[in-house]
């Protein structure tokens, strides 16, 4: 190539205006083995420019898929505990049930139970009702405080006259 | 959107963002790690990926405004400790590439430019992106980027032949 033109070349590229195509073309003849001694600084500065260039990023770039945590799953998991417990629960409810009343296949061993129950409330019943009793007591007292109002009544007559 | 279209997405450019980064933090861990940040901010947000025009030119201004953060931030006072490691990183990148001492200069004067000036230079003279879309990474107008670009090559082209004189004479 020309030395005037690659002289010309340098003189624009100083001023900012070359072309991308035209510092390719600097950068070419830069990187050849001899260049005009009056141009050696250049030489330097183009080199390192195209050596700069090979550097490479080496180190690997963590990706990791960031987990946002779906609360949909949450729903689901509720939905499934609540089907277990439905489906577990329904059994012993009405075994409870069996245990709990119980059943009787043989009928004078329901009577029997039936009186016995029914014995029992009574009892407790007329317990209930004696204690009442002593309400007739009050009563009574409040008989006997009769009569002072017939006292007021004649000291009332006295004391009018 | 699968791990897979996502990386297919990303993968052209992750060495850009990368680079933008150690232009701006300097040392290779905290660009490793801002890269990181920023390529888990996109995958966070994968839904808006969609949405955006140029997914690459987003992710170059996130990168841009994230270091600036971390430079403002406090721990970018403990960038100082790090930053004498930064020599070791550099000499492994300069075997590698077999650099030369002089362009190891030209890192040293990219790093003492003003911070738009820097990312200017990375964008156009290493990742060679064309002026619109600089100026739409760094919210800036095409003329305003032009300034700054022709001012970063004339700062770094005196400041070599400095040193270079400097060696001869």
């Amino acid at each position: 190539m020309v030395l005037n033109n690659i002289e010309d070349l340098l003189e624009k590229y100083e001023n900012g205006e070359t072309t991308l195509k035209e510092e390719q073309q600097l950068k070419h003849y830069f990187s050849q083995e001899t260049v005009a001694p009056h141009l050696e600084m250049y030489k330097s500065m183009f080199t390192y420019f195209l050596g700069n260039q090979q550097e490479q990023f080496t180190k690997d770039i963590p990706l990791k898929t960031k987990r946002t945590f779906n609360y949909k799953w949450i729903a689901v998991a509720a939905v499934a505990v609540l089907m277990l417990g439905f489906y577990f629960k329904e059994p012993m409810i009405t075994s409870y049930e069996e245990y709990a009343y119980g059943t009787f296949n043989n009928p004078e061993k329901a009577l029997d139970e039936v009186t016995k129950s029914l014995a029992m409330i009574s009892s407790h019943f007329n317990k209930g009702t004696s204690t009442v009793n002593y309400l007739n007591e009050v009563n009574k007292g409040r008989a006997t405080l009769g009569y002072l109002n017939e006292i007021e009544n004649t000291t009332s007559i006295i004391f009018k006259n | 959107m699968t791990q897979v279209e996502f990386l297919n997405i990303v993968m052209p450019f992750k060495d850009k963002v990368f680079r933008l980064a150690k232009r701006l933090l300097v040392s290779t861990e905290e660009a490793e790690d801002a890269t990181q940040e920023v390529l888990l901010k996109l995958w966070n947000n994968k839904k808006k990926i969609q949405e955006y025009k140029n997914v690459e030119a987003f992710s170059m201004t996130m990168t841009k405004n994230f270091c600036f953060d971390k430079l403002k931030s406090k721990q970018a006072q403990n960038l100082k400790i790090v930053h004498s490691n930064y020599e070791d990183g550099n000499t492994s990148l300069q075997k590698q590439i077999e650099l030369n001492d002089s362009v190891d200069w030209v890192a040293r004067i990219i790093e003492e430019l003003p911070e738009q000036q820097k990312m200017i230079i990375q964008l156009r003279d290493i990742e060679a992106y064309d002026f619109d879309e600089i100026a739409k990474m760094l919210d800036m107008n095409n003329t305003a980027v032009r300034v700054n670009l022709s001012r970063a090559r004339k700062t770094i082209r005196e400041k070599l032949t400095n040193t270079h004189n400097y060696g001869v004479k």
